[in-house]
């Protein structure tokens, strides 16, 4: 299969179809809503089933009723949609049930905007429903990227037995680039032994729930979750790094603004500054090393965001104060340009050079 | 010797946590009967709501999930779309988690005419939370927040459940039973037979409402309690059949 002309949010669909997700339930919601559209006629193709909710409450708890089954399900929503759905996500973690969620970003809070904004990074990787938990986030930044880690996302969700985000934004839902699904060989999956498919003979009955009423069984099921959370730290972490080897300051960025960025960072080298770029592709777990590769060697940082200053925490944690962090932000649905950008580049290195 | 009476299968050997006078173990052993009966134990997954009855999953003797306050019927619905063929789906539900914070839920569930059987166990209060007003509640009814009893103009009039879902097109079977003395339990178990029926002959959703008992939060001793079902809640809540697509009804 060659490239074809696809819209982001159509590419989401697609790609999860192709990593074997049959079932989408969702509720309407701009930005996102082309991508349940394509699902509502794709997924009959394959023996699936898009079923519209009536509600992101109800999207949610069909998806942790169908992960409980055992297939492979995929809810997709945008900000105030995955508001309503935090509750359900914290019962896919409690219950430990594998899921994606998406969640391409709009402006808020309240009802906001439907243009596209990163203000949910916080309810993204600090937890967002109730309890001690964390998600995977994963935040590609070109249609291509999107459909390498749909596949990633599933079998991820798969492997730790959690309920893992894709998190774009509307600029990348909306956007049309040739992509192309290359046919993949899955890698081998622990058997789901576990799901609640009735038992027809397959030993006794099996649960899916969340409720530990001992506090010393609930600790211990915490500690194991956390155990989770640690083996994912280690071994799940994405990254790109961007011209870092030379560089003076860096500048972090994801998803859609970090293509900005890159064009503000070519007009900087040519204007003698010399700027590289870290690119989270895993918001959580947060990437620490290239800061900690970078942080003794350059002389400051630059977080961009569609926000008004929320992964800059995390920068900060990873840069422990050793160099500035600066931030730059815009909010409500406007978007960085790549002048604003550079003029901050410019401001960091200390004007004119 | 003669074996009589044997427990059913469709129960695990624990003791219950239940008050004494409760009915949710008499509707829990109707509802397992019922699976055993048919011969569906291990093609049935249960969805255990939040209530009192949220440890049903370590009752009943077939595979269970236990979903959010109120979203049992759209975990089933989860359950129902993409389990196989032959699979039976149920949801057991108290009356705050179906008629007051799941009330889109069931609703929706029934307009879809989802393939499912609802178990909606009606005491007019909250049980677990320690007896504040349900949707349910009778008028004049005190509860721990409704201390001078429920007042229509103040906090509503009890919802009646069956009689809203059964004006739904997809809703096959609806019916309200009761639980308060052995002629209505046995209706009561008919009922709920007839409902996993409709589910195995594919006619859509189906819900067995049964009036219950709660004696702890009522203030009132086990016998006082069925009299009180009889007494007070049948004449708001009657029983009889509200839907019944195979009689045309
Ligand atoms: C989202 C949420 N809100 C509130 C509660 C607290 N809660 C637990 S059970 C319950 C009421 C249950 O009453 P009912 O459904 O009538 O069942 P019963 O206990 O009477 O059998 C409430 C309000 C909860 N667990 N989750």
């Amino acid at each position: 299969m060659g490239k074809v002309l696809m819209k982001g949010n159509e590419v989401i669909a697609e790609a999860a179809v192709h990593a074997g997700c049959k079932y989408l339930f969702s509720y309407p919601i701009t930005p996102q809503s082309e991508l349940v559209a394509y699902m509502a006629k794709r997924l009959p193709e394959v023996g699936g089933l898009f079923l519209q909710a009536e509600s992101e409450v109800a999207a949610i708890n069909m998806v942790y009723g169908a992960a409980s089954a055992g297939v492979r399900v995929m809810t997709s929503s945008s900000s105030p949609g995955v508001s309503l759905k935090q509750e359900g996500i914290s019962y896919l973690v409690g219950s430990e049930l594998p899921a994606v969620v998406v969640n391409i970003m709009r402006g808020g809070p309240g009802l906001g905007s439907i243009q596209p904004a990163q203000s949910d990074y916080f309810q993204a990787t600090k937890g967002g429903g109730h309890g001690d938990y964390q998600i995977p986030v994963y935040a590609p930044a070109t249609l291509q990227e999107i459909v390498d880690l749909m596949r990633d996302a599933f079998n991820l969700a798969d492997r730790y037995r959690t309920p893992v985000y894709i998190l774009g934004d509307g600029m990348l839902g909306q956007m049309m680039e040739p992509v192309e699904f290359k046919e993949v060989v899955n890698e081998e999956l622990p058997p789901k032994d576990w799901a609640t498919t009735a038992t027809r003979g397959d030993g006794g009955p099996k649960l899916t729930n969340s409720l530990f009423l001992d506090p010393a069984e609930l600790e211990e099921h915490n500690n194991h979750l956390q155990a989770k959370y640690a083996k994912i730290k280690e071994a799940e972490v994405r990254y790109e790094s961007y011209l870092l080897d030379d560089a003076d300051y860096v500048i972090v960025a994801y998803g859609t603004v970090s293509r900005i960025a890159k064009n503000a960072i070519k007009e900087a080298r040519n204007q003698g500054i010399k700027v590289g770029m870290i690119r989270p592709i895993t918001l959580w777990p947060f990437p620490e090393q290239p800061f900690i590769e970078t942080r003794d060697r350059v002389k400051g940082y630059l977080t961009v965001e569609m926000s008004a200053g929320q992964m800059v925490e995390d920068v900060r944690l990873a840069v422990e104060g050793r160099k500035p962090v600066f931030f730059y932000g815009r909010t409500g649905g406007m978007v960085p340009g790549q002048e604003e950008i550079l003029e901050k580049i410019i401001e960091m290195a200390g004007g004119e050079q | 010797m003669e074996l009589v009476f044997e427990k059913t299968k469709g129960l695990r050997d624990k003791t219950t946590h239940y008050c004494p006078g409760c009915t949710h173990g008499i509707i829990h052993r109707l509802v397992a009967e019922v699976m055993e009966e048919m011969g569906i134990l291990e093609d049935t997954v249960g969805v255990a709501s939040v209530g009192c009855s949220v440890l049903s999953y370590e009752y009943f003797n077939c595979d269970m999930t236990q979903a959010a306050h109120g979203r049992a019927p759209a975990v089933a619905t989860g359950l129902k779309r993409v389990l196989p063929e032959g699979r039976f789906v149920f949801t057991y539900q108290g009356d705050g988690d179906l008629a007051s914070i799941g009330t889109a839920e069931i609703v929706h569930a029934a307009a879809r005419g989802e393939n499912i059987t609802v178990i909606f166990v009606n005491n007019a209060i909250y049980g677990m939370t320690g007896g504040q007003m349900a949707p349910t509640s009778l008028l004049g009814q005190k509860t721990a927040t409704s201390p001078f009893g429920r007042d229509a103009g103040l906090q509503g009039s009890p919802i009646r459940i069956s009689e809203m879902l059964a004006t739904l097109d997809g809703a096959a079977y609806i019916t309200r039973v009761s639980s308060h003395d052995v002629p209505n339990i046995i209706k009561a178990k008919k009922a709920i037979r007839k409902a996993f029926e409709t589910q195995k002959k594919g006619l859509g959703f189906s819900l067995v409402e049964i009036l219950s008992t709660c004696p702890t939060n009522w203030g009132l001793d086990p016998l006082e309690s069925l009299h009180w079902v009889r007494d007070n809640m049948v004449p708001v809540f009657q029983l009889g059949v509200y839907k019944d697509v195979e009689e045309g009804k």
